[in-house]
């Protein structure tokens, strides 16, 4: 074998051992979207009516709270960023933090000072690398998340949003998440939570009243109308991290998944090109040979007829 | 005879829904008791057992679940329970529940005693 056709099929091997892994880790994501894709639906009953009943706390009882009502001039702002642990997803990352970055160069041109919380170690790495301060953040869990892991997350932003804002709370508390929107696509969305904004939370829940708003009745609380919002909020904050959690894991697979079919496709490409550059190093290889002992044939022809001469 | 559509939901599933002739629940002022026509009602939960008498096609029946914290929600005979987390009381697991109890006792945890023993309360149907 000649040296070029050695050189070719040592690279056709390592690549198809690179195909392997990324055929391997595509199936792996794609078999985890199906499962992410259930959670995310698993969890929507309990935010649909979680919603409503915000709704109608907010908008049937004349309480004002902190949570619900807008601040005047807004100081401060908290985002919290929600990207994934691993790599190997194609833009997805790299679009949340972008989308991250445009939300806070819009804040900030507000005259907001903003905070940040970020999950996922990516998204972690990006800050640190810039030396940048990050409030909180967490990692280990952006693959398949809880809702502990959601109450954990929200914990510290639902104080900062009721702590005062001369004693370092925030007036808003913004989201950026990748939303999943179907297997193809992703897209990274950056909403607000806090304060709540209502012509966008009614719109939302309505599956079986489109078209017509839902009157809301006017409701008894238990103990009050003022309990029952301390009480509801930060509920609903879990539940939207909690959604943008899942939300963010199914996009992230799907994410992977198309990384790792554009890697396996490439590498086939690749193999393809090699080995049509091993097939014809092979046959300049036979040609040669040929040509050598034709050459040498005749060379030896020419030496005989000479001597009997 | 009119009916109540109940829908007990947990943070991540949907834990039961059907039609009902009375909810009993623990909010925080008290026990209460939902029947068909109340009043529109939002309450706060406390940790405790709710118990569904199911009418209609599920039949008639007694449902007990196990809830840590959450609120009902009551209008036009729609009620929705919302709860972090809810187990129906043939889902609990007694023995896990009763090592939990121990564990939480040993360790003078009182939510987690609370929990342990708001579940094995569900099962045992007392109050």
């Amino acid at each position: 074998m000649g040296a070029q056709t050695r050189v070719y099929k040592r690279r056709i091997k390592s690549v198809t051992a690179t195909k392997k892994i990324t055929k391997a880790m595509e199936m792996i994501a794609a078999s985890r979207i199906v499962k992410a894709q259930r959670r995310v639906a698993a969890s929507e009953p309990y935010a649909t009516e979680l919603t409503r009943a915000v709704t109608a706390v907010a908008t049937g009882s004349n309480t004002k709270h902190s949570l619900t009502t807008e601040v005047e001039q807004p100081r401060r702002a908290a985002v919290l960023l929600i990207t994934s642990d691993r790599g190997l997803a194609g833009g997805y990352n790299s679009n949340a933090i972008k989308a991250s970055e445009q939300l806070t160069n819009r804040l900030a041109g507000e005259g907001k000072e903003i905070l940040h919380y970020v999950v996922g170690r990516k998204g972690v790495a990006y800050y640190g690398f810039r030396e940048r301060p990050v409030q909180e953040f967490w990692t280990g869990f952006t693959d398949s998340p809880s809702y502990g892991d959601a109450k954990a997350v929200s914990a510290p932003l639902i104080e900062s949003v009721k702590a005062d804002t001369a004693e370092g709370g925030v007036d808003e508390l913004y989201i950026v998440y990748t939303e999943f929107l179907s297997m193809m696509t992703q897209q990274p969305v950056d909403n607000r939570i806090l304060p709540l904004s209502f012509d966008k939370s009614t719109e939302e829940p309505a599956e079986g009243s489109k078209g017509k708003p839902e009157i809301l009745p006017l409701f008894d609380f238990e103990p009050s109308a003022d309990d029952v919002l301390d009480a509801l909020l930060p509920r609903y904050v879990e539940s939207r991290v909690y959604n943008a959690l899942l939300q963010s894991a199914a996009s992230k697979h799907a994410a992977t998944r198309r990384a790792m079919k554009s890697a396996t496709d490439n590498a086939d490409e690749l193999i393809k090109t090699l080995t049509r550059l091993a097939n014809a190093a092979r046959q300049a290889d036979i040609t040669q040979e040929i040509s050598e002992i034709v050459g040498g044939a005749s060379a030896l022809a020419d030496a005989s007829a000479g001597s009997d001469r | 005879m009119a009916e109540l559509h109940v829908e007990l939901v947990a943070a991540d599933r949907k834990v039961w829904s059907g039609e009902a002739s009375l909810v009993v629940a623990r909010t925080t002022s008290g026990d209460i008791g939902v029947m068909p026509g109340h009043q529109p009602l939002l309450g706060v939960l406390e940790s405790g057992s709710i118990t569904i008498r199911t009418t209609g096609e599920s039949g008639t029946g007694t449902v007990v679940a196990a809830v840590h914290g959450g609120f009902i929600s009551f209008a036009d005979d729609k009620l929705s329970l919302l709860a972090e987390i809810a187990e129906l009381s043939d889902e609990i697991d007694v023995q896990r529940a009763e090592r939990a109890l121990e564990r939480a006792k040993a360790d003078t945890d009182a939510a987690a005693e609370r929990r342990a023993d708001v579940r094995l309360r569900a099962v045992t149907g007392a109050h």
